[in-house]
């Protein structure tokens, strides 16, 4: 059995992850938000862009199991006495454990066979400058020269065949599980999901998830062989890196936007119902924060947290926890310093409703303050947390990456695109140029940013009806 | 007016006075300047006697906010907490807490001047890049032109602007070799140092600000003034630009002027990138040497420079919008 190590960012995820059942229940429940949570989904870049933010979800929980595997006993200790390994793996590393294993010395381009840089090897007693053979990276080929190809439009087809059978399988699952619902026939509700004559776009669906599995088979049919994206400086694999640094990003973007909430929240209504002083003090603090560039006041309190962690190097069994922890107080930096925009939009919004008939009707029936609060105001200005929530998403995913450059951003020893994209700039100078890390870095983080702002975009046209005038649209009729 | 600005700048005072204490706290007390001596003098060879001479060099070796061995006012101004406020109020920042590092007052003012050359182009280029490209999109509204072009802000604000500076510089710099790839000069030869970043940090902004004030022109489009403008014969052209833009211009001023801190702090980033010696790459350069006393200084200037600018773009509104009557 191995030992589980709970991180905090683990815990938080997983709490994360049953808010969203918790969330998805009371929807359920309540008529119209049920209404406009279809609205949200009925639009089909957010219904897309959804399902690949829930493939990444899925990716990041398996990455925030983490646990120390059990060491064989070794001669010489003690029976009953466990050892555990001293590194922390997670469940993503468990099962990509060949790739992790597989290293190479230096860098090899995508799908390679041999490395990218030339070692002087005798051959036949002759000193030859050659690109020497990778020892994994195709190393199952006896004559590359003229296998490689082919191998690779093998596998490949391989992969596609056996990622559109399980998109099939669960696209069928879908299906049906729509049939019995509507209590038609499943032939019946395939041709109306087919043509797209569904209230949600479920063909959508059906197609972003065939498209993640047509290339998830193709790479997971590939990788065991070769390095897909190729391997960096120290012979890792650049995909694997991708792959944890979504964790990272996730991590980022859903942690810090709700680190804003609570003190957004609670100041911001506050402020806005009972006006006076509290607002005069509330104001003052919000003014005072946001008055220091954000850039500035997050490097010093970093810088700040670095100190702390160096001062107590005992706190923490292995570098993981450590790095871990820093993640979490950076979230936390990141919610204490980045509450003011959203505490300002609250206030203003519970200004407005505390003048309305209802508000008044409470206080004078004799409702508490906090009653009013929390049962009147709150569930009124929610709608406007959310929206702020899922479009700060994006744009800290985007943030992490220009803090993790300046040096006040994860630990260097955690995997983040911020961390790729540093290295990046030196290999893209580099001659012969190393594009392939910078590369995948650019593919998955726009995958990712544009479907988390592709969302945002439907959650706050559904929820804010004023903005989806501005949506494009294009009309045959010129309007006069 | 005068009233006014007379207010605005006192709450300034206030705010800084404020934002003063917050760095103070942050600086001095989550971590003591024991911590920082050792983290300072660094390794092992640290020695209780060694700090205390760092801290006495730094004038670090006073009591934090109160002085119980002094007598009378001296309680509360022999202490670093006075001492350090005085100083950055009085604009003497003193000296850097690392080795090497000279005296701070002395760098931001030589580095400013370099960070308002690049920051400033920024500044413009952005805003009328931003407006002319949105205006663009709201004159062939509900076109496909519209259609793509929204697609293009999205997808072009979600591509992060290190991307966009990695592949500008290996794009113009080393593979057209138009421009060198980083480094400053003076004079006129400034130019072809500052073009690209200038270039590639408008359009890394693109997206998002185009994107925000189509929506504000879209806004105001809907609004009666419009449709009377539109009822008394005025040519499309007329209404856009003499109605519409001059309307829209207050909600974009307020975004714009959001931004106009960092034209005085450089951006950060570009700064580095390009080899660029202003206040951005000053701050870069502190935080990798962990150099705590430029990064104190450099979050207080940042926040005047903040608050001056929020000033400037309250009196800005009234050159907009003659309705508007500060007071």
């Amino acid at each position: 059995m191995p030992k589980f190590v709970l991180l905090w960012t683990d815990v938080s995820i997983w709490l994360l992850a049953l808010a969203l059942v918790a969330y998805t229940l009371h929807v359920r429940r309540q008529p119209n938000l049920s209404a406009t949570w279809r609205k949200v989904f009925a639009d089909a870049p957010a219904l897309a862009s959804c399902v690949v933010l829930t493939a990444c979800l899925l990716l990041t929980l398996a990455d925030s199991v983490h646990f120390r595997s059990l060491l064989p006993a070794a001669a010489g200790t003690q029976p009953g006495v466990a050892a555990y390994d001293a590194r922390v793996q997670s469940l993503l590393d468990a099962a990509l454990r060949d790739v992790v294993q597989s290293r190479e010395s230096t860098y090899s381009r995508p799908l390679a066979y041999v490395g990218f840089t030339k070692e002087s090897t005798e051959v036949d007693g002759q000193v030859r400058r050659m690109a020497p053979r990778l020892r994994h990276g195709g190393a199952h080929l006896s004559d590359p020269a003229t296998q490689w190809l082919g191998d690779l439009f093998m596998r490949a087809a391989a992969g596609l065949l056996l990622g559109a059978a399980a998109a099939g399988v669960l696209c069928g699952l879908l299906i049906a599980l729509l049939a019995r619902r509507a209590g038609e026939g499943w032939r019946a509700m395939a041709s109306a999901v087919w043509h797209g004559e569904t209230a949600i776009p479920w063909r959508v669906t059906g197609l972003t998830l065939a498209g993640i599995f047509a290339v998830g088979g193709v790479v997971v049919a590939l990788m065991s062989h070769y390095h897909v994206f190729g391997t960096d400086v120290t012979g890792n694999d650049v995909l694997y890196q991708t792959l944890k640094s979504i964790r990272t990003a996730f991590v980022i973007g859903t942690l810090a936007t709700l680190a804003t909430l609570p003190l957004a929240v609670v100041l911001g209504i506050m402020a806005g119902y009972f006006k006076g002083w509290v607002d005069e003090a509330i104001q003052y603090v919000y003014t005072m924060l946001s008055s220091i560039p954000n850039i500035l006041l997050i490097a010093a309190c970093v810088l700040m947290v670095q100190v702390f962690l160096d001062k107590h190097p005992e706190m923490f069994e292995t570098g993981v926890e450590r790095a871990d922890v820093k993640l979490f107080l950076l979230c936390a930096v990141l919610g204490l310093t980045g509450w003011a925009g959203l505490c300002r939009l609250l206030r203003a919004e519970t200004l407005k409703l505390r003048e309305l008939e209802y508000v008044q009707a409470a206080s004078a029936f004799g409702v508490s303050h906090g009653r009013i609060m929390v049962r009147h105001l709150f569930p009124n200005v929610a709608h406007l947390m959310l929206i702020v929530t899922v479009l700060e998403f994006s744009a800290l995913i985007l943030y992490e990456a220009v803090l993790s450059y300046v040096g006040v951003g994860v630990d260097p020893s955690m995997n983040s695109f911020g961390g790729m994209i540093n290295f990046a700039r030196n290999e893209m100078s580099r001659d012969p140029v190393v594009w392939w890390p910078f590369a995948a870095a650019f593919t998955f983080m726009v995958a990712v940013v544009l479907a988390a702002n592709l969302f945002a975009d439907g959650v706050r046209d559904a929820f804010d009806p004023r903005a989806r005038a501005f949506r494009p649209r294009v009309t045959r009729n010129k309007p006069a | 007016m005068i009233a006014y600005v007379t207010r605005r700048v006192l709450y300034g005072v206030l705010i800084l006075l404020g934002v003063n204490l917050v760095t103070f706290f942050l600086f001095f007390t989550v971590n003591t300047p024991d911590d920082m001596a050792r983290m300072n003098i660094g390794g092992k060879r640290v020695t209780q006697e060694l700090i205390q001479k760092w801290k006495l060099e730094r004038g670090y070796d006073k009591p934090l906010y109160w002085n119980d061995t002094r007598e009378g006012t001296d309680q509360l101004t022999d202490t670093i907490f006075w001492e350090r406020s005085v100083s950055l109020f009085t604009l003497k920042f003193g000296r850097a807490d690392s080795e090497s590092a000279g005296d701070i007052g002395h760098e931001v003012a030589s580095r400013m001047w370099v960070s308002i050359q690049l920051a400033l182009p920024i500044f413009l280029l952005q805003v009328i890049a931003s407006t002319a490209f949105a205006l663009l999109l709201v004159m062939f509204r509900h076109t496909r032109l519209d259609l793509t072009g929204v697609v293009l802000c999205v997808l072009m604000l979600s591509i992060s602007s290190l991307f966009y500076i990695i592949v500008g510089q290996y794009l113009f710099s080393r593979v057209l070799r138009l421009v060198p790839i980083s480094g400053y000069a003076g004079g006129l030869d400034v130019v072809r140092f500052l073009i690209l970043p200038v270039a590639l940090s408008a359009l890394a902004r693109l997206g998002t600000e185009a994107r925000l004030y189509r929506a504000m022109f879209l806004e105001e489009i809907g609004k009666d003034y419009v449709r009377t403008a539109r009822a008394k014969g005025l040519s499309e052209t007329v209404v856009m630009f003499r109605h519409v833009l001059r309307n829209a211009l207050i909600p974009i001023i307020t975004s714009a002027g959001g931004y106009l801190p960092y034209v005085f702090l450089g951006s950060l980033v570009f700064e580095s990138f390009f080899g660029i010696p202003g206040l951005g790459a000053y701050v870069i350069e502190a935080i990798s040497k962990q150099d705590f006393a430029i990064v104190r200084t450099m979050v207080f200037v940042g926040s005047l420079l903040a608050i001056a600018s929020y000033i400037l773009i309250d009196i800005a509104y009234t050159w907009a919008d003659p309705r508007v009557r500060l007071g």
